[in-house]
């Protein structure tokens, strides 16, 4: 296990960006952004990489043109309109998220700006269907306290959410509207030394208990994605895109950190072995060899009128299958820089290629290529365009890997690894968005905001201790969750007690996540206040609603009434109670009388299984032990 | 478009634009290049780029002082590509007018220019070079479209002529968008014995981002002009939203339906001449249409220019065409409510246009009906009201845009002057502009 002092040692440097979305309709348009409809039409475009102010096709924009990809928008009605289409200039700044953005910046102790200006960051992975994304700086130079330490804040945004991806299908990508525009804060912090990884993901966290706070942020699937900068010391700086969940965060930064260290590690192998960047020779067309292949993959490729593409990479034979972090092989690694280029990735020669029915051709080509015994083999098969580059991209790659690890931009997966996505933009890539005018932000304004900041999260957790009798522990728990607000507004607009709202929202959701497997984080904050209303009105009993709230995420467009009613779960009177319990007695009275009080337990089971889920199971106990005194009494003066 | 109060004080601290400044006002410190401002927002306001690339606006209060840390990087300048002669293409030439499509942004202070050079074009859209050879660039000023007038139409149709009768295919004209059905119609007339392609052709998107749709339409624009057999004035702009093809569209029936959408060009009361894909098929889609020959073209650029466009509507004065005719105006375009009507007998009594009509009439000034309903023909024998106006002798011209009846009445007057036969003139079909048969499928495309 590595320790603080470790991170120390090799110069781990970290910065955060934090991506909230936040409440209301979108940014810079009058749509709603409730991401529930399905899509009505579809429009197809492409990008162009453009010129930016020093004349040169940024890096990162000239690598998406030449992949010549096709971007498929997928339209919903009521969730887009010409702004998103990129048909219609935008509209003015929304004031509602501008506000949630001024009151983010001001619990986080930043300094707003005199007058904000909307700028055009250029985008052409197809995300934005603009070619850019729209962005303007709010506040700057804040802080946020850490263990007694003040962690510096460096920059606080707001921006449009991009288009969410459906399908990547290589050379065309599907994309939903509903999701461009959607208001985000973003909050930059400066360079965090000398932290672990543990605590990188505690100060993350902590922005999201800051963000959340306000009350005006958004929850749920996709509502917050971190960016993470990460670098060490004769390592570079590597940008990692999309971290979903705020857990991972400490994984992600161990793995980049392993993954740097065995990158320069191989560097420092291979120079030793005397490989160098002129060993490496462009890759060659090899269709030929695989004509009378028994390989499934390649032989599907050529049918559909692909190529194939070779290379021998120098001195990194027996390489491929070594680990860089745990999860990411180097052949791995080499296979997403051709997988960026649309085709499916790359055979090597040290892969099982007997099981490939792959060795006779790699003999021959080991020949052809004129390659030692100490080069790697591969291959790429696809269509000719793509094959070509993507076999480029592979030996471009593996000659970087004589200088340790590159700049770039990387996607965070599920599993806490990474994969290559492009190389980092340059700095040549905002410029105004002249459609939108520059925004004075007068001072009364920012300091009526100021006025009336909600509670800092430790109040919070304060207040529901001491006011609302929550155990501390679940206090917390209520404030760092996802549910804040929505526990806050229950406890408003409810008479329940605020203990079983909050053990509701922070843990019985959770349980049914964990126990049923279903994704109760898209079930709508609407849709859990009408169960909660439902308890509160009598409609159904506490009881049921985990019930109700399990088959709610399962079905989110039924309602709690005809849920309860499928369930069988409408509640009985008292009366009607009393009348179960009377039979029920009737029903068993020879047992009754025979055991007399030691016959409550029976009973009640009895009587439960017909009530469970429709009143409260303490009314149940109660007027079962009343029923049976009574029924006990008179028998015995019968007896 | 600083307040004075702040020119003041970047002068006295020798700031110029462009320059990195420190802005210190109190304890805030803020670096960045020096911008100039736009003429929204506080002139008060001091606008830097910070290093991240974002600017903001830091008010200048007394007691902040400014200070010049050192002058920035030179901005670069747009880079020019020169057309290699590829023999085995389609020579075509391009005439750049302005617009859009020829605009670049400033990347340091977000303004937008017009393109100095034609060439900056071809570095917009490199697949150009392996479409089209292009043989010359022609450019006689860069004005945005709605700054255009008569005499620059004239100048682009002297232009035009010259290059057609050259060893070229087929010109291309980029221009803005907003008036650039009125410059097509114009070519339309004043270029005679067409005998190639003229494609016009702007953007609706600036080209300084990743959804520039300029490119695509001047590709397919390029096609138009090499490769069809289309003689013939067209506008050739995005046919739908999405990146497919463009429809090349007379430059008679053509019409900008949209303040913002790609496809905002639309032929109205005829199907569009072709669909032109940017890989350079060109699907025909309209079976009249005047032929690729080898006559020699002329420009005829008479011109009146002492014409005017009117419009009709409930309450309207008619007194707006007295001013005309008390002016010395020759031609006067009435945009009509339905088939062509306007107020005549209203309560009212002095609302009607008959008196204002009939005086025109009596001092030989041109007077010409049109629809503003767009789509269909005028026609003056269905309701009372344009019957008499007819018979005081406005002339009806049938399926003819506002825009285009406009141009044409400038046209022909600067021909004629002689009310029969301006009559019989704006009736003949001269450049499509009137269609005889209204084709079921022309309606909304």
């Amino acid at each position: 296990m590595r320790d603080k002092s470790f991170y120390r040692s090799i110069g781990l440097k970290c910065g955060l960006e934090i991506h909230q979305r936040l409440k209301g309709g979108k940014l810079f348009c009058s749509c709603r952004s409730t991401l529930s409809e399905e899509p009505s039409l579809e429009i197809i475009r492409k990008l162009r990489a453009v010129y930016g102010e020093l004349g040169v096709v940024d890096r990162a924009a000239a690598f998406e043109h030449m992949r010549n990809r096709k971007f498929v928008y997928k339209y919903y009605p009521s969730e887009s309109c010409l702004v998103e289409c990129d048909e219609e200039p935008p509209h003015q700044v929304n004031k509602e998220a501008l506000e949630a953005a001024i009151t983010a910046a001001l619990m986080l102790n930043a300094k707003v700006v005199d007058e904000i200006h909307v700028m055009r960051k250029t985008v052409i992975d197809g995300s934005n269907t603009s070619g850019f994304q729209r962005t303007m700086v709010i506040a700057l130079d804040g802080y946020l306290e850490y263990k007694g330490e003040k962690i510096p804040i460096a920059q606080v945004c707001l921006e449009e959410e991009a288009c969410g991806i459906l399908e990547d299908w290589g050379d065309t990508v599907v994309y939903r509207l509903d999701r461009l525009g959607i208001p985000l804060v973003e909050v930059s912090t400066g360079l965090l030394e000398g932290y672990s990884p543990e605590e990188i993901q505690e100060i993350a966290l902590l922005i999201g208990v800051t963000l959340r706070s306000t009350g005006k942020v958004r929850r749920g699937l996709g509502s917050t994605r971190q960016d993470l900068n990460v670098s060490i010391s004769g390592g570079s700086r590597v940008e990692i895109k999309g971290v979903q969940e705020l857990e991972l965060i400490s994984k992600v930064v161990e793995n980049e950190v392993e993954r740097q260290l065995s990158l320069i590690k191989l560097a420092k192998e291979l120079k030793e072995a005397g490989v160098r960047e002129e060993d490496f020779k462009p890759p060659m067309e090899v269709t030929e060899l695989f004509s009378e292949t028994k390989n499934r993959v390649i032989k599907r490729a050529l049918k559909s009128g692909g190529v194939v593409f070779a290379a021998a990479l120098p001195g990194l034979s027996g390489f491929a299958s070594r680990e860089l972090c745990p999860g990411l092989t180097l052949g791995k690694e080499l296979a997403y820089h051709a997988r960026a280029y649309g085709v499916g990735g790359i055979i090597h020669s040290d892969e099982d290629l007997a099981k490939l029915k792959l060795e006779d051709e790699f003999k021959k080509l080991r020949e052809l290529l004129k390659a030692g015994s100490r080069d790697l083999i591969f291959i790429v098969a696809g269509p000719p365009d793509r094959a070509a580059e993507a076999s480029r991209a592979v030996v471009e790659r593996a000659k970087q890997l004589l200088n340790g690890p590159p700049e770039e931009t990387r996607a965070a997966n599920p599993d806490g690894t990474t994969r290559f996505t492009r190389p980092l933009p340059g700095a040549a890539r905002m410029y105004p968005e002249t459609d939108i005018p520059p925004m004075p932000i007068p001072r009364e304004y920012v300091e009526s905001i100021r006025a009336s900041l909600p509670e800092h999260w430790e109040q919070k957790v304060k207040r529901f201790t001491e006011q609302l009798g929550l155990p501390r522990d679940l206090a917390r728990q209520v404030v760092w969750s996802e549910y804040l607000s929505l526990f806050e507004e229950a406890v408003e607009k409810t008479r329940l007690p605020p203990t079983l709202i909050a053990s509701t929202l922070v843990s019985t959701l959770k349980d049914i996540k964990r126990r049923d497997k279903i994704p109760v984080e898209q079930l709508p904050d609407e849709k859990i206040m009408e169960a909660l209303l439902a308890v509160d009105g009598g409609k159904i009993s506490k009881e049921a609603l985990p019930d109700v709230l399990r088959e709610l995420a399962k079905s989110p467009g039924e309602t709690v009434q005809a849920i309860a009613a499928r369930l069988g779960i409408k509640p009985i009177t008292l009366e009607e109670l009393r009348e179960i319990i009377s039979s029920t007695i009737q029903d068993n009275m020879e047992v009754v009388l025979e055991k007399r009080e030691r016959a409550l337990g029976l009973i009640m089971g009895r009587v439960m299984a017909k009530v469970k889920g429709r009143i409260d199971g303490k009314v149940v106990s109660e007027e079962v032990k009343r029923k049976l005194k009574e029924v006990l009494s008179t028998s015995r003066v019968e007896a | 478009m600083y307040s004075p109060e702040v020119e003041k004080a970047l002068e006295s601290a020798g700031a110029h634009i462009g320059d990195i400044i420190r802005i210190q006002r109190g304890s805030e410190v803020y670096e960045g290049i020096l911008l100039p401002r736009s003429e929204y927002g506080d002139p008060s306001c001091i606008v830097i780029k910070l290093s991240s690339g974002y600017n903001i606006g830091v008010k200048y209060t007394p007691g902040t002082v400014i200070k010049r840390l050192r002058k920035a990087a030179e901005v670069g300048k747009f880079p020019a590509k020169k057309a290699e002669r590829k023999p085995s293409l389609p020579p075509v030439s391009l005439i750049a007018t302005g617009g859009t499509i020829g605009s670049r942004v400033d990347y340091v202070t977000g303004g937008v220019y017009m393109c100095v050079k034609p060439e900056e074009l071809l570095y917009l859209t490199p697949e150009l070079e392996d479409a089209v050879y292009i043989e010359r660039m022609r450019s006689p000023f860069l004005v945005a479209s709605e700054d255009l007038t008569p005499d620059d139409w004239k100048e682009i149709a002297e232009i035009a002529a010259k290059e057609l009768n050259t060893d070229v295919r087929g010109v291309v004209i980029t221009h803005g968008t907003d008036t650039m059905h009125y410059t097509s119609a114009a070519l339309s007339f004043m270029l005679r014995n067409l005998s190639k392609p003229v494609a016009l052709v702007g953007a609706q998107r600036s080209p300084d981002r990743g959804s520039f749709d300029g490119a695509m339409n001047l590709l397919c624009a390029a096609h138009y002009a090499a490769r069809s057999d289309i003689a013939e004035v067209a506008i050739v702009m995005h046919g739908e939203s999405s990146d497919t093809y463009c429809y090349a569209i007379r430059g008679t029936k053509a019409r900008k339906m949209h303040t913002s959408r790609r496809d905002t060009f639309r032929p109205i009361n005829d199907l569009p001449l072709a669909r032109v894909w940017p890989d350079g098929r060109i699907e025909a889609l309209n079976t009249k249409y005047r032929k690729r020959g080898s006559s020699e073209v002329y420009a005829d650029t008479a011109f009146e220019k002492r014409v005017a466009i009117v419009k009709a509507y409930p309450g309207s004065d008619p007194e707006v065409i007295d001013y005309y005719v008390d002016k010395g105006y020759r031609g006067i375009v009435i945009e009509g409510t339905g088939f062509g009507h306007t107020p005549v007998y209203p309560r009212a009594e002095k609302l009607s246009w008959l008196p204002s009509i009939k005086r025109a009439v009596e001092e030989s000034v041109a007077l010409v009906m049109t629809s503003q309903a767009l789509y269909g023909r005028t026609n003056p024998y269905v309701y009372r009201n344009a019957r008499v106006l007819k018979q005081a002798g406005v002339v009806y011209v049938e399926d003819m845009l506002t825009e285009v009846a406009y141009v044409k009445l400038g046209w022909v007057l600067g021909h004629t002057q002689d009310p029969k036969e301006v009559e019989s003139l704006m009736l003949t079909d001269i450049a499509g502009e009137i269609s005889s048969r209204t084709l079921f499928n022309t309606y909304l495309i």
